[in-house]
């Protein structure tokens, strides 16, 4: 497994409680997939949208902001962005002020978010970045999920998983 | 993707992790069509793409999976998506990007299959092929229109000696945001990465080099991920809601993956053109050894051209291997291992020495395929190209004194004895009736 890849498990195996912050409800937007699916293959998912504050979706409280689910007390290890790129900012700093002393260790902006500086203020504040990727995607790949579709995974492997 | 390992190990590895069922460390042949699903909650989850597993092998198996991967894995793409043939490779290529009332610009050099199946049948689905020569680059320009969909060549064109200026064409597809569709199969990814020369995708007739055996007929589409569907805003299919998931957005869903994904969930599921498992085993077997056979294939290519083009009844010989064929340039930069095995050579003596050459091979196969361990040989004008009016077969340079060779990997001493004989039989003057 390259250096990359290597981060990017590592990443998927410590942070697994994850803060979904634009996440929707509708069962064909593409949060609905990653949301379900991180809930299904074992991560405790914190929703976070105002338009559906209070509803319980993928087995979380859907709180309305990062501050409402920091004042929850529940640890919370990954943000997953699911905001433009121009927003996904104002997320990181929400998150480095509220969820820091809630065991925050990286930040993950979805496929077509990025914010270099944001990233930037996120790793001097101690956190790991990914940024323009899916963490379901990179779990179905690093899992050989992904090799199902004839996806090109990268991954060698002679051992018995 | 960039590769992390050789393509001597890819060939072996890429797609075929030891079976976690059994152990088992060759890809097992799964001659299965359905798949039982966990719970009904796991079979919707399938059917809406919300997870990844097998239904029905319309659309998945594992060990067409395992071709997929590899091959994906080869050309350096994010997925494969393999189908019955070549042909249907082409159909698949181009049907999440066309619609009725759509044109796609081609090259006028190809496989004479290739331009039947595009000037003849698509017009039944209300595509238009443009065809153009792709040394006229103002030409390929003037064809583009606000319906034009994308843009297709050959890497090393059939029936041989002339590689595509891949760069050029890239440049060209790029700034008219159009995806650019390569037909690698006559060089596979191990002489010709099109991805790196601007391909967004790339089509095989897995049938040919890449089994290598003549076994197995079969197609592969292989996307980059490179190409961005929204930015260029042309194929709805690909950023606009699809009615059969319940308005998904492909591209918005599946972000560089979207392209393969359709052509499962759409392409596989409603044309059906799948690949065999049994052929996907056979192609894998013949991966394994892609390397080495090309090397060879290449040495002998070399060889046999080298000698035909001294050879008293040859006219000329056109192959991008030999030094003074107008790509031989053009060949170092895109094939830098070799310009393939398949080229054509004229005949002295026209259409009827070319019949008797073919006819007087004992070596050399006379068939329609091409990419073989074995030396096959072919009379293109009467044959693969037969469809084509004078003009197309010209342009394709398939004329009436070519004959077409697709060389093995044999002991290249007996391949140019063989060639000899049947030259010398071919061209000799008939010898007068002694009174």
């Amino acid at each position: 497994m390259n250096k990359q890849d290597r981060k990017l498990k590592s990443i998927l195996d410590d942070c697994k409680s994850v803060a979904m912050v634009g996440v929707s409800a509708n069962v064909v937007r593409p949060s609905y997939f990653v949301g379900r699916y991180l809930s299904l293959k074992g991560y405790q998912v914190h929703p976070v949208n105002p338009v559906y504050a209070g509803q319980n979706l993928f087995g979380g409280m859907t709180c309305g902001s990062i501050e409402e689910l920091a004042a929850t007390g529940q640890e919370i290890h990954m943000v997953d962005i699911f905001r433009r790129s121009s927003e996904a900012g104002d997320v990181v700093d929400q998150a480095i002020e509220h969820l820091l002393d809630r065991g925050l260790k990286a930040i993950w902006m979805q496929i077509g978010v990025t914010d270099p500086k944001a990233a930037k203020r996120a790793k001097k504040a101690g956190l790991r970045v990914v940024m323009d990727r899916c963490p379901k995607i990179e779990y179905q790949r690093l899992t050989g999920e992904l090799s199902i579709g004839g996806f090109n995974s990268g991954v060698i492997s002679s051992k018995l998983r | 993707m960039a590769a992390e390992y050789g393509f001597d190990t890819l060939q072996i590895h890429a797609g075929a992790n030891p079976d976690p069922a059994t152990g088992a460390r060759q890809v097992p042949i799964y001659q299965n069509t359905a798949y039982v699903f966990r719970d009904a909650d796991h079979a919707a989850a399938l059917f809406n793409l919300q997870e990844l597993g097998y239904i029905y092998s319309r659309l998945t198996n594992p060990t067409v999976a395992a071709l997929q991967e590899r091959v994906a894995a080869l050309e350096g793409g994010v997925g494969a998506v393999a189908c019955s043939s070549g042909h249907a490779a082409q159909i698949m290529a181009l049907f999440p990007l066309m619609m009725p009332g759509a044109n796609f610009v081609t090259s006028n050099r190809l496989y004479g299959g290739s331009v039947t199946q595009f000037a003849q049948t698509f017009k039944r689905f209300g595509w238009e092929a443009r065809f153009v020569d792709f040394e006229d680059t103002s030409a390929i320009r003037k064809n583009i229109d606000e319906n034009t969909k994308a843009i297709f060549c050959e890497s090393i064109a059939n029936p041989g000696g002339y590689i595509t200026d891949l760069d050029k064409i890239g440049k060209i597809a790029d700034k008219a945001k159009l995806p650019l569709i390569v037909d690698n199969t006559s060089a596979t990814p191990y002489l010709c990465r099109p991805f790196e020369h601007g391909a967004t995708q790339v089509v095989h007739s897995t049938t040919k080099y890449l089994s290598g055996n003549g076994t197995s007929m079969g197609g592969i589409v292989v996307d980059s991920g490179n190409f961005d569907w929204t930015a260029s805003g042309k194929h709805p299919s690909m950023i606009e809601p699809e009615p059969a998931y319940h308005g998904l957005k492909f591209h918005e869903t599946f972000g560089p993956l979207a392209y393969t994904f359709h052509g499962i969930a759409i392409g596989l599921r409603d044309l059906g053109m799948t690949a065999a498992p049994m052929n996907a085993f056979q192609t894998l077997l013949g991966i394994e050894t892609l390397s080495l056979r090309m090397e060879k294939h290449v040495a002998n290519a070399k060889k046999v051209a080298k000698y035909l083009q001294g050879h008293k009844a040859v006219e000329y010989v056109s192959y991008a291997g030999l030094s003074d064929n107008p790509y031989a340039r053009r060949a170092k930069k895109y094939t830098p291992k070799g310009a393939g095995a398949l080229f054509t050579f004229g005949v002295k003596g026209g259409y009827d020495a070319c019949v008797k050459v073919v006819d007087n091979v004992e070596i050399f196969s006379h068939v329609a395929n091409l990419g073989d361990t074995r030396s096959l040989i072919i009379h293109s004008a009467s044959t693969t190209h037969r469809q084509l009016t004078d003009e197309q077969r010209v342009a394709a340079g398939a004329g009436p004194e070519v004959v077409r060779v697709s060389i093995g990997i044999e002991d290249p001493n007996d391949l140019i004895a063989d060639l000899d004989q049947a030259l010398t039989k071919a061209t000799a003057k008939s010898k007068r009736k002694k009174k």
